[in-house]
């Protein structure tokens, strides 16, 4: 058999020739099962990156149902996070100010790291390295204003076990929910710099590949999708 | 990218030394035979745990170290360990591994590293599980369920550092599993060789394909509890515990849900039961459609079975919780959707045996193991049918008539799958053949000897005998009678644990003593036995991937004179081989 030639087509098999694919679901249902063109030029890479991104989502999913389960079911009064999370600027109270600059900042590194990916394509390694230490940079920035999110709120008494604001599962579920994110966005600081020197370096010159970039991204642009919900429901609820 | 492109252009690793050819190893087969040598370590654990444990109910006080405390634990480390370190491990990380690329003809996993890393956190995992055994208070006795607030509150056993080493163990796991089950996955999708689709694959791939997915999405479901409890025991957080007396002493938890542990346990739960399942389905099609030198009956609805049940077994896991107390319409919502995944799995029963039907059987040890599988796994089913009832299961719940369901369906039956898949496969891995006499004794004082323990169960549950009690001495509603029955099957249970021992033996001897078994000893049509090696050597396939043409059950195709047509054969060699035939047919005529 080794000697047949890796020819892909059906032509000599024993099975009908391949006809075009139907319209609607038939052809997208009969396009995935044969294999055809679905999928065709995604590299193992990105696939296994997007299905460990699936799998997180719903690691982060079940930590949210798991905090809004628990925000129903307690029977002590969950603490306004408008007042818990506001700073004193100037003299005047303001809501979510922090949270909000934090937003900004995670949004504002997707964008750097999108940039990044269309200069690796391009195969600009200076841009690349450049935009993607920005993201890294803005990341840490993230992380560092969480640093002081959380010794805030621990200055304020909030623990794991217990808060003077009301329900023991606010700062449970703050730090558990905000602590895994937080990591996510470290193990991805590492992640980006590591890839941001082999860029540089010239690592992927050789192959001419740099998919890499954009994995990365895809990692980067989910961490950064996973705190818009964390935002919405945790923060704004 | 499927169809092989990035195959044949990626830079396979390749081992130099010792340790990295067999300690440190990349290789899919190495790692596979790693994975499955410590989950049948980890299994002789459980099973020596369960010998103990049946010491206690049918004799009671007939060990003396034996107290309510060790009973417990005896339980939950045994259930434990079964379901997620032995089954899970050695389906996706044992029998996966090794199938997987050489089924759909790939050299190694997309992601050998990765791979390798995913045993090494495995291990890590089941160390961290036995270590429980030998810290102070001992493993955790919750139950395997683990159900809080008695899980991590004081009275439980273990509950100083049993429970903690158990959610961390598992934490490890479900890393591994993960790092496993993306390569799983990707391989599957898009490193299949020329010509192999989606539906060319064998069963087997298809039902470990789909447990991988299912482990992938229900894993983090346990993951979450694991983390949550484990905050709850270490940093007293309030997750699961609400105010509660304990002991006589108000605990300082307050506020929090023990049911919302029991929805995310089942919401990874019962997937589970399907990632031990599909890939004992997919396996056992495989072995019937072999021994009985017959197609598979409906593959293509075997297949959308497989799938059905995979997305199915996401919304029944309530069914687990009838009696925790939900709200009705909920018992109705689940009980539906539970009788609802009983039809893709009727289909599949019935397909098994319509491919026996009028088939050339032959009765070889894999093939008594896969019949022995279809009748087990049918009474567990169908006592499943009794318990997804909400009506039925209120009483029967907390019986051993639940105990007899689950060890039937999702013990025993898998069980022996992997049994059969072991003679079928060890050819192929070690390239000799297992002892047929020492086989054919284990399979029957297996398949007997388990179902002697396990059928008189579902009339001990009948009689309201209750699961996990340490002693049932001095209970008017239990009869007399029942102790007779309970040491009976105890009787059973020691003969069928020491019994193993021929099997252990067997594959210890056969390993380096037994038949030479050829290339393709079962005369298969799936891709796996028509390596150029036996046992395949790294990279399986030599200077060339394989060129796949048909599916891989073509058996007993007319007008050919061999009996099955190997999934590498194309259209024209296919003429060819009838050709030849037909002129052996006339000569014969001739004379």
């Amino acid at each position: 058999m080794a000697s047949l030639p890796p020819d892909p087509g059906e032509s000599s098999s024993s099975n009908p020739p391949v006809l075009p694919p139907a319209p609607g679901w038939q052809g997208i249902a009969s396009d995935w099962a044969s294999d055809k063109d679905a999928f065709k030029q995604v590299p193992w890479g990105k696939a296994m990156m997007w299905i460990f991104l699936l799998s997180d989502t719903f690691i982060f999913s079940c930590f949210l149902t798991g905090y809004m389960s628990v925000r129903m079911a307690t029977t002590s009064a969950w603490p306004n996070p408008s007042e818990v999370f506001a700073l004193t600027i100037g003299g005047k109270e303001i809501p979510l100010i922090l949270i909000a600059i934090m937003t900004f900042v995670l949004i504002s590194s997707s964008g750097t790291m999108a940039m990044a990916v269309n200069f690796a394509y391009r195969r600009d390694r200076a841009k690349t390295t450049a935009l993607m230490l920005a993201t890294a940079a803005l990341g840490l920035t993230f992380v560092g204003m969480q640093a002081f999110e959380w010794s805030k709120l621990i200055a304020e008494g909030v623990r794991p076990w217990g808060n003077p604001m009301g329900a023991a599962q606010f700062g449970a579920s703050f730090f558990m929910i905000t602590g895994f994110h937080g990591l996510h966005v470290s193990i991805g600081v590492i992640y980006l710099s590591i890839v941001a020197l082999k860029v540089l370096r010239g690592d992927y010159e050789r192959s001419g590949n740099y998919q890499i970039v954009e994995i990365a991204g895809l990692y980067w642009h989910f961490v950064d999708l996973v705190w818009v919900f964390i935002f919405a429901f945790f923060y704004l609820w | 990218m499927a169809y092989a492109e990035q195959a044949e252009t990626e830079v396979l690793h390749e081992p130099k030394s010792f340790l990295t050819k067999y300690i440190w190893s990349q290789d899919h087969k190495v790692i596979a035979i790693q994975y499955s040598l410590t989950a049948i370590f980890v299994g002789l654990v459980a099973l020596v745990l369960s010998g103990l444990m049946r010491m206690q109910i049918g004799f009671p006080g007939s060990l003396a170290f034996m107290d309510a405390s060790t009973y417990y634990q005896a339980m939950t480390m045994h259930g434990m360990i079964m379901v997620i370190y032995l089954l899970t491990a050695l389906f996706l990380g044992g029998f996966g591994n090794y199938l997987i690329p050489l089924m759909v003809g790939a050299r190694d996993m997309v992601f050998p590293y990765v791979n390798m890393l995913s045993y090494w956190f495995y291990l890590l995992a089941v160390l961290v599980l036995l270590s429980s055994f030998f810290v102070p208070g001992g493993p955790t006795g919750a139950g395997w369920t683990l159900y809080p607030p008695q899980s991590i509150t004081k009275g439980t056993p273990g509950t100083e550092w049993g429970i903690v080493l158990m959610l961390v163990s598992l934490a490890i796991f479900i890393v591994a599993a993960t790092m496993g089950g993306l390569n799983y996955v990707t391989t599957v999708l898009q490193a299949r060789t020329h010509g192999m689709t989606l539906f060319r694959m064998p069963l087997s791939v298809w039902g470990i394909f789909m447990a991988s997915i299912l482990a992938l999405l229900a894993f983090p479901a346990l993951f979450v509890s694991a983390i949550m409890m484990l905050l709850d025991k270490v940093l007293g957080t309030s997750f699961f515990i609400p105010a509660i007396i304990s002991l006589g002493q108000q605990l300082d938890h307050q506020g929090g849900s023990p049911i919302l542990f029991q929805h995310l346990f089942w919401f990874f739960g019962h997937p589970e039961v399907y990632i031990v399942a599909l890939p004992a389905f997919g396996l056992v099609s495989d072995l019937i459609s072999t021994h009985a030198r017959k197609n598979i009956f409906g593959y293509r609805m075997m297949v959308w079975a497989i799938i059905a049940i995979g997305v199915l077994s996401f919304v029944v896991w309530a069914h687990h919780m009838y009696v925790s107390g939900m709200n009705p319409y909920f018992g109705f919502l689940f009980a539906t959707t539970t009788l609802i995944i009983a039809v893709p799995t009727a289909l599949k029963v019935y397909n098994w045996v319509l491919t026996l039907w009028r088939g050339d059987i032959h009765l070889t040890v894999p093939m008594l193991f896969a019949l022995a599988f279809i009748v087990t796994f049918l009474v567990g089913g169908l006592t499943g049918l009794f318990l997804g009832n909400v009506i039925v299961d209120i009483p029967l719940s907390d019986t051993y008539f639940v105990v007899a369901h689950f060890h039937m369906v999702m013990g025993v039956a898998p069980v022996l799958v992997v049994f059969g898949s072991i003679y079928h496969w060890f050819p192929k891995v070690t390239g000799r053949m297992l002892n047929d006499t020492l086989g054919k004794l284990h399979f029957w004082i297996t398949f007997l000897g388990t179902y002697a323990i396990f059928f008189p169960m579902h009339y001990l549950g009948f009689q309201g005998m209750p699961r996990r009690y340490y002693a049932y001495e001095n209970y008017a509603f239990i009869p007399q009678s029942a102790q007779e029955l309970n040491a009976f099957i105890t009787v059973v249970a020691l003969t069928v644990g020491v019994s193993q021992l021929l099997f252990l033996f067997n594959l210890a001897w056969s390993t380096f003593k037994g038949k030479p078994a050829g290339s393709n000893p079962w005369g298969a049509a799936s891709l796996e036995w028509q390596t150029p090696d036996t046992p395949p050597i790294h990279g399986n396939w030599g200077a060339k991937l394989p060129v796949v043409h048909r599916w891989a059950y073509d058996y007993s195709v007319p007008g050919i004179e061999q009996d099955f047509v190997p999934q590498t054969v194309s259209a024209e060699e296919l003429e060819q081989m009838r050709q030849l035939s037909a002129g052996t047919r006339t000569a014969d005529v001739k004379t």
